[in-house]
């Protein structure tokens, strides 16, 4: 049922104007041995009835869950307005704004966006947002390989406490530029990278990369960090929780001077967790680095008339002008997303952030005092933590997880796949949407689960011949 | 006026702030913000109200006819948002067990298999982010399929002078160098000069068919040939997939790899540029470096496969399963459209696209191909009114946005001076077609009669045209 306006009258009159007898002549520069043959393993068309009634049914399979996972997706209160306003015809099907007379709504939201993350990470400069945080992280790596032009090796100290899939993809996006992600262990104990480790002389490197939280909601020793990497002529490429700023010291002010450059995933502001996507990737920068920034950034201007107006700028960075010399294939931002994050952020203001950071914090610690409780369950890093922590269990997790799903619950997410020494370890998340109720249910399964999975471990009686 | 224009300290919005926070007491003083955040402190209608404005300012496609070609803005049908946001979906964690998944993961299986009969190619992965990301993608599965083979000669990626930038930059991303390949006088690929250009050291070629000047590449065949030839892989762009849904296949024109833009082809929003999605479809030999996570169907069960089950991958794109909700935007409005509507698609946009081509030219407009069929799209060369009057594509295209049309594609593709890209999709009645041609010729009289109102256009906006040097010269771009 495709979205085709034509009567058959119009249809008629088309092809007269044209001077075809029917569409398929419209088609005749395709040579005949390479007309398709049909697609008939497609379905026919549906109704929006009928696709509504199956797509009802398949999201009701997916039930809501009490989802105590985050691992880089954290679910938050998204006020109505929010998407209310975002799917608005007028930004929800606008073109990139390169006609910047017909595009200032996009525009000035874009610039205003802008200018709440550079507010948000204490950093000069932002762009108009890249796709998600894990390509943020590898454009930040080609971004810092461009700009430290005082190293020459190409080396980026890469943190095991950065998420693993994080580092993968920028593996998989800048491997092809002889540039090698060298990996930091982490104190076991503590769960952040441990600062006795790093050698007094590391050799030339481009680059530290600082995850703040870490992936195990643990907070690194941010202004040490960056100092070392400074002394040492590296620049510091920062992964950070927008949210996570309202509460914690901003990129910008680590150790003497801030970090260089601080990439992130947008998603805690507005976006929902949607199975992964869309979401969107911060990118800021010292004013220093701003050409050697990829994607979209808008600048503020006058027009003929003297007036303020809005546009894009610095596009000589960009692939549609500079091709094979572009600074990178991006084309795209997710402006969709930014224009929720603003929305976002207006809503929600200074105080309202501060107080989703402070009750994500302090609901995940409330969870940490009664999971704690829980025989057999510890909570096994040291280190201050944001809104998610590790805790280890003497029982499979899989198993646990498993009869947690069977009630609704999505415990956490198990750390063992790529971390083998965290077997049995489950990195759990309690934003300001969970309440104490809601904690005390998981608690209580939890605690009734491994109970259960206790007393059917002992081994049975042997059976007498 | 900005947002933080209308903030005052103290405003807050209480009904969207976590009441009864206690302070933070286990967080080492160091380590917090000590510094204010600079957010506005505003309401909720003030922020209402400022937004709602502020997209009135946009043109859309909900509110113009918008042309742009290359770029497929067809109308984005409202229920395929409703039913994404659904909570069962919206609401549904990456990390969620396959149990509580199954719902998503069959849209996801179901889009897979829609997109594999589409293209003609064997499989498809779903993860990659944009179409620049596909087609990043698609260049690093040829470079990992040579490496396989332990062919390190090749270093070269072949892309004809006509192609999107982001062909070019990709092929950098992946360490190739580029080299152009001229096109002849009628769009298609100068052969001769492809044939002298291929050897040992052709990795592949970047592809665009339909090509980025609105016709089809009529030699494909003797082209993948010639490639296939020397060793080298077919990459398909697939930006330009609308006109040919069911009438040709790439995987049948001896294509290796293809990337779809979903939010061309498959209607789901261009949101202000972005999310997009950029699916790719491979032949039998890359199979093996798709990259990661996909969706196999197993005794009635669907799961991802991962690193685990896919060694050779090319990699992971994004964190998680790519921009997911634009996907089920896209399997919404797929499986709405059915294998009957995609075929009808193809053929009213290619007819919307003949007709307009037709009656510009008849109007008196320079065709840049002019005995070529129209795909989705045509180009129209501005030249002749730019030499005798002074008038450009750009003034033609600001003075189309006071007649309340979105100007076409200018300047692209690079090589037809003074060029407008015009695809007006499917959507678009005939009677929007004929405001648009009426809106060309009034213009068109207003070069020669009144050329200074053109060339001062936009008149009837928001703001006049902007002073882009100093955008670029007194960077201003935020307000701290």
């Amino acid at each position: 049922m495709p979205f085709i306006p034509h009567t058959d009258a119009e249809l008629k009159e088309m092809l007269a104007e044209i001077g075809v007898n029917e569409i398929e002549e419209l088609f005749d520069e395709i040579p005949d041995e390479l007309r398709a043959t049909g697609l008939d393993e497609i379905p026919l068309g549906k109704s929006e009835m009928e696709i509504a009634q199956l797509m009802h049914q398949r999201a009701g399979e997916d039930q809501r869950a009490l989802c105590f996972a985050g691992a880089g997706a954290y679910e938050h209160h998204i006020p109505a307005a929010v998407w209310e306003l975002t799917t608005r015809g007028e930004f929800y099907s606008a073109y990139t704004p390169y006609q910047a007379e017909a595009s200032q709504g996009t525009l000035q939201l874009l610039y205003e966006f802008q200018s709440m993350m550079t507010g948000l990470t204490g950093m000069d400069v932002s762009n108009a947002s890249l796709y998600d945080g894990a390509s943020s992280l590898a454009e930040a790596v080609l971004m810092a390989v461009r700009a430290n032009r005082k190293s020459k090796t190409k080396r980026i100290l890469t943190p095991k406490t950065v998420h693993p899939h994080y580092r993968a993809v920028a593996h998989t996006i800048t491997r092809h530029q002889g540039i090698v992600l060298e990996e930091l262990d982490y104190d076991q104990q503590a769960g952040c990278i441990d600062l006795n480790s790093l050698p007094n002389d590391p050799g030339d490197f481009t680059a530290l990369i600082i995850p703040q939280p870490n992936f195990f909601g643990s907070l690194e020793e941010v202004d040490a960090l960056t100092d070392w990497a400074h002394q040492h002529n590296a620049l510091v490429i920062a992964v950070i929780n927008p949210t996570s700023l309202a509460l914690i010291k901003p990129p910008g002010e680590w150790g003497d001077i801030g970090a260089d450059i601080v990439c992130g995933d947008g998603q805690p502001l507005g976006a929902p967790l949607s199975s992964g996507g869309p979401y969107f990737g911060i990118m800021c920068c010292r004013q220093a680095y701003v050409r050697q920034m990829p994607g979209r950034i808008i600048g503020r201007t006058t027009d003929l008339n003297g007036n303020e107006g809005f546009t894009l700028t610095l596009q000589a960075r960009e692939q549609h002008i500079r091709r094979s010399k572009a600074t990178s294939n991006i084309c795209t931002n997710q402006g969709l997303l930014v224009t929720a994050a603003t929305i976002y952020m207006s809503l929600v203001g200074p105080q309202g952030l501060f107080n989703v950071a402070r009750a994500s914090h302090n609901n995940t610690k409330y969870l940490v005092e009664k999971l704690s409780n829980v025989a057999g369950v510890k909570k096994i890093f040291t280190r201050p933590f944001f809104h998610e922590v590790v805790f280890e269990f003497d029982l499979p997790v899989s198993e646990i997880k498993h009869a947690l799903s069977a009630q609704s619950i999505v415990a956490g997410v198990s750390l063992d796949e790529y971390y083998p020494e965290l077997n049995n370890c489950l990195l759990m998340c309690a934003t300001e949407t969970k309440s104490k109720a809601d904690i005390d249910l998981l608690v209580e399964n939890i605690s009734r689960i491994a109970s259960r999975l206790e007393s059917s471990k002992r081994p049975a009686q042997p059976k007498t011949a | 006026m900005l947002i933080i224009e209308k903030s005052q300290p103290g405003r807050t919005n209480t009904a969207q702030i976590p009441r009864d926070v206690e302070a933070v007491t286990d967080i080492p003083e160091t380590m917090l913000r000590k510094s204010p955040i600079n957010l506005p402190e505003v309401s909720e209608m003030q922020t209402v109200r400022h937004y709602t404005q502020l997209s009135q300012k946009n043109f859309s496609i909900d509110t113009q006819f918008y042309p742009l070609g290359s770029c497929t803005m067809k109308y984005n049908p409202r229920g395929c948002n409703t039913l994404a946001m659904l909570p069962g979906f919206a609401q549904r964690h990456p990390y969620s067990p396959d149990n509580l998944s199954q719902g998503y993961l069959a849209c996801m299986f179901e889009l897979q298999e829609m997109l594999k009969t589409v293209t003609g190619m064997i499989e498809v992965s779903l993860a990659p982010m944009a179409g620049a990301q596909g087609e990043f993608a698609g260049v690093a599965m040829i470079r990992a399929y040579h490496d396989a083979k332990g062919d390190d000669e090749r270093t070269e990626i072949l892309v004809p002078d006509a192609a999107h930038g982001t062909n070019p930059a990709t092929a950098t991303m992946c360490n190739y160098k580029v080299k152009e390949i001229p096109t002849n006088d009628e769009g298609d690929v100068d052969v001769d000069a492809l044939k002298a250009a291929v050897g040992p050291q052709t990795a592949g070629i970047m592809l665009t068919n339909p090509s980025t000047l609105g016709v089809f590449e009529r030699r494909i065949k003797e082209i993948a040939d010639i490639v296939h030839q020397a060793g080298g892989l077919l990459y398909y762009d697939g930006a330009n997939l609308n006109a040919i849904l069911g009438k040709v296949k790439p995987g049948d024109m001896g294509f290796d790899v293809i990337h779809m833009n979903l939010h061309k082809t498959f209607s789901t929003p261009h949101g202000g540029g972005g999310p997009g999605a950029g699916p790719v479809g491979v032949s039998e030999r890359l199979i093996p470096y798709l990259p990661v996570p996909m969706v196999t169907k197993e005794n009635d069960q669907y799961r991802l496969l991962t690193e685990e089950d896919c060694p050779d991958t090319m990699g992971r794109l994004s964190a998680f399963m790519g921009n997911a909700g634009v996907l089920l935007r896209a399997y919404i409005y797929a499986a709405m459209l059915g294998r009957d509507g995609m075929q009808r698609v193809a053929d009213y946009a290619t007819l919307n696209a003949n007709y307009l081509m037709v009656k510009l030219k008849k109007a008196g407009f320079e065709l840049a191909f002019d005995n070529r069929r129209a795909t989705h799209e045509f180009i129209v060369t501005l030249k002749k009114q730019s030499k005798d009057l002074n008038v450009s594509a750009m003034d033609f295209a600001k003075r189309l946005l006071d007649y309340g049309y979105h100007a076409p594609t200018t300047y692209f593709p690079l090589l037809v001076p003074e060029c407008f890209l015009i695809e007006p999709t499917e959507t678009e009645t005939k009677q929007e077609l004929d405001g648009f041609i009426e809106a060309m010729i009034s213009i068109n009289e207003e070069a020669a009669s009144n050329t200074e109102t053109v060339i001062s256009a936009p008149h009837t906006l928001p703001v006049r045209r902007l002073d882009d040097v100093k955008a670029a010269k007194e960077l201003d771009l935020n307000w701290n």
